[in-house]
């Protein structure tokens, strides 16, 4: 009788052990959809490494004891690729996918998602979007499916112009941008907010220039140049953000401060070089030298394949998930999104929460400032011997905006 | 517009302007003898950038500016001597498709040695900083390198097609290749000669374009589209045409950037008032300066329609 109970309860036991611990070793399949051709390719490939590095970290030991592998596919940058990318995801049984460079291809997810975990009960499907911007995503367009990791167009426009107000030099400033959505988002979000925060800085310019066709920057310049600007405000990145860069300090443009979202991805530290040291400001959620779990990261990026590791978004996402898997005891798509729905969980830069309302990440935003590495800063960009130095920090309820998103929950 | 500004411009545009002549120049000159639009012209070009950037790291800018080009052209008159010649007697269409391969081929092949993120290709310390100031506005020695070996490059192509004994062949093959072939000449090493002449041209565009501008894998493609309207506006195969077609892409595009006018604002001044409300608003508010990128290809199709054989051309077929 008692030998009995013993087994009972040993059974007992063993069934409650599976239960808590039913993802443990688990492999967590994450398709990642972005270009790894065309123009973008080179920023595309350094991202597809810092997930493939970063799995590979979070494999080794967290919490929830899953594996993570991913699958990277090449979208060419094209909203009709990455559909056709995601259907190919999901045949192959894959149930998260992440995506960021650009909101067209975003938008493609989105919708897809939508339709498809709405007739697929059970093979559900989760989106996690490390850096598309566009504020539509988490209001008249935003999903149930979709968490966004990196700070929206209209965070980072606040934590700039909050830094900016305080700023008297601040007088003329100048907007320069690619001309498609997240271009012309920055400059609508930038007229808004100086209006708002500083009436009496006078809007000089407002330029849309095609995405990534400009090669010579010198006409914009000498354009600014005239406009006697003391400040550019500019979402460019890429080339376009190196050419103009460039450009600025050919023509000896020395008293105007750049004011960029992404002077630190693939390309652009190189064309800033020393010419720049002082003058260009980035808002981010990170910077190069953040201290914390992530130094170890990208220093041990940086020693194995030589780049920068700059995409701080992809560290939340493994830190969402290992935390949401632990929560919900599976890794079951639609148990995981009813955890992460308004999740506060630990990340590199703190505690940070998923917003229930619109499933955007609210997190404290940097300043930094094209600086000489060195001393409390040692990790440069792109071996230039530069780095971004924080000089401002925001916590996440300033850089806040409201959201008009009207989530539609699964019942 | 005031005066200092109108001359910065005009010093840019003519630097622009000068650069996609170094590339059309050996694009029509090419195409003038050989007939065949070289698809791969600005992979040559980019070529030229990426070696460049690896021999000034050993021996040093000035030397790679010589021998760069040269590399270049070498590869050219191999491709023209090993490849195209053997398609040449297939036809137009398959030397186009072989020219468009090779710029994949070329494409690739530099992502794989070279990555396909931009490189670090860095002027050289006396090209740095400004040559002059005007206005409070520097203008880069970089730019005025341009415009120097461009214009030499416009005198030493001039002097060997009209001074020397070789130009003279070039000149006579570009007409009636049986008739020089028939007086002992060798016509298909002229041929390759001038392709590996014109590719070398572009080569040398690209040591100098590649540390003024960016070098990267999406070079030439960038640069890829204007060249052949330039050499379409200037009329295929007029080194004159394609200069002064250069010049006029180059300032108009410069100029266009700065021009705030829009349809919306025309009407405006007329009395008609239109917002965002108004049909077509997307199409009246947009500016000159954002359709500036756009003008060259305008230009395109109304020589096309009005002057098909171009500015300076003079085939009429």
């Amino acid at each position: 009788m008692q030998r009995t109970m013993k087994t009972i309860a040993f059974g007992a036991m063993l069934v409650a052990a599976g239960a808590a611990f039913a993802q443990k070793g688990e492999t967590v399949k994450i398709a990642w959809i972005d270009p790894l051709s065309g123009l973008m390719a080179a920023l595309g490939t350094n991202q597809m490494k810092s997930w493939q590095y970063l799995a590979e970290e979070f494999s080794k030991n967290n919490a929830a004891g899953v594996k993570f592998e991913i699958i990277p596919i090449d979208n060419k940058l094209s909203p009709q690729e990455t559909t056709a990318a995601l259907r190919s995801a999901m045949d192959q049984g894959v149930r998260y996918v992440a995506q960021g460079d650009g909101s067209g291809p975003a938008l493609a997810i989105v919708d897809a998602l939508e339709k498809h975990n709405a007739r697929n009960k059970g093979k559900e499907v989760l989106y996690l979007n490390y850096a598309a911007v566009d504020p539509d995503l988490t209001n008249s367009k935003c999903s149930y499916w979709h968490f966004r990791l990196d700070a929206d167009t209209s965070m980072k426009m606040e934590a700039l112009t909050t830094y900016m107000k305080d700023l008297p030099d601040v007088k003329k400033v100048y907007l320069i941008n690619q001309n498609y959505s997240h271009g012309q988002q920055v400059s609508k979000y930038a007229k808004e907010m100086l209006k708002r925060k500083r009436a009496d800085v006078e809007i000089v310019g407002d330029d849309l220039a095609p995405l990534a066709q400009v090669r010579d920057f010198a006409p914009y310049v000498a354009k600014i140049k005239q406009s006697g600007a003391d400040s550019v405000i500019t979402g460019n990145w890429g080339s376009d953000l190196a050419l103009l860069i460039k450009a600025a300090n050919d023509a000896g443009l020395s008293n105007v401060k750049f004011y960029t979202y992404y002077a630190v991805a693939t390309g652009a530290p190189t064309a800033l070089g020393a010419a720049a040291a002082g003058k260009v400001y980035m808002v981010g959620y990170s910077h190069p030298n953040h201290e914390g779990p992530i130094n170890a990261i990208v220093r041990g990026y940086k020693a194995k394949i030589n780049d920068d590791m700059y995409t701080g978004s992809i560290y939340h996402g493994f830190a969402m998930l290992t935390e949401a898997f632990q929560r919900a005891k599976s890794t079951d798509p639609v148990k995981v999104a009813a955890v992460m729905d308004g999740m506060k969980f630990n990340s590199f830069n703190g505690e940070v929460e998923m917003r229930k309302t619109d499933h955007q990440l609210q997190q404290g935003l940097y300043i930094t400032r094209w600086e000489k590495a060195g001393g409390k800063y040692p990790l440069d960009a792109e071996n230039t011997g530069y780095t971004f130095v924080p000089v401002k920090y925001y916590e996440p309820y300033v850089a806040s905006t409201p959201t008009s998103c009207q989530m539609k929950r699964p019942s | 517009m005031n005066p200092e500004f109108f001359v910065i411009s005009l010093l840019n545009g003519f630097s622009y302007g000068l650069l996609l002549f170094m590339l059309s120049s050996g694009l029509t000159l090419i195409f003038s003898m050989m007939g065949v639009l070289n698809f791969a012209h600005t992979s040559f070009y980019m070529l030229g950038a990426y070696f460049a950037y690896s021999l000034s790291g050993s021996i040093g800018f000035w030397p790679a500016l010589v021998l760069a080009p040269l590399l270049v052209g070498v590869m050219g008159a191999l491709f023209e001597r090993y490849c195209l010649r053997r398609v040449h007697k297939f036809g137009h269409v398959p030397e186009l498709l072989v020219t468009f391969g090779l710029s994949y081929l070329v494409l690739e092949l530099v992502q794989l040695v070279w990555g396909r993120s931009t490189v670090p290709y860095g002027l050289p310390p006396l090209l740095q900083g400004p040559l002059f100031t005007l206005y409070g506005t520097q203008f880069p020695r970089s730019r005025s390198f341009i415009m120097l070996v461009a214009l030499l490059m416009l005198l030493a192509v001039w002097l060997v097609l009209t001074r020397t004994r070789i130009g003279l062949v070039i000149q006579a093959a570009l007409k009636h290749p049986q008739m020089v072939e028939a007086l002992g000449h060798n016509v298909p090493r002229v041929f390759m000669l001038v392709f590996g002449g014109g590719c070398a041209l572009a080569g040398l565009a690209g040591v100098i374009g590649g540390n003024t501008y960016i070098t990267e894998p999406a070079m030439a493609a960038s640069v890829g589209s204007i060249i052949f309207v330039v050499v379409v506006v200037g009329g295929m195969g007029s080194l004159a045409g394609a200069f002064l077609a250069s010049l006029l892409i180059g300032i108009v595009q410069t100029f266009a950037v700065a021009l705030d006018y829009s349809l919306a604002g025309a009407l405006a001044h007329v009395g008609v008032q239109v917002g965002e409300g108004s049909v077509g608003w997307p199409v009246l508010k947009l500016t000159i300066s954002q359709v500036a990128p756009m003008l060259p290809y305008l230009l395109l199709v109304l020589i096309l329609i009005l002057r098909p054989k171009g500015l300076l051309g003079t085939r009429e077929d």
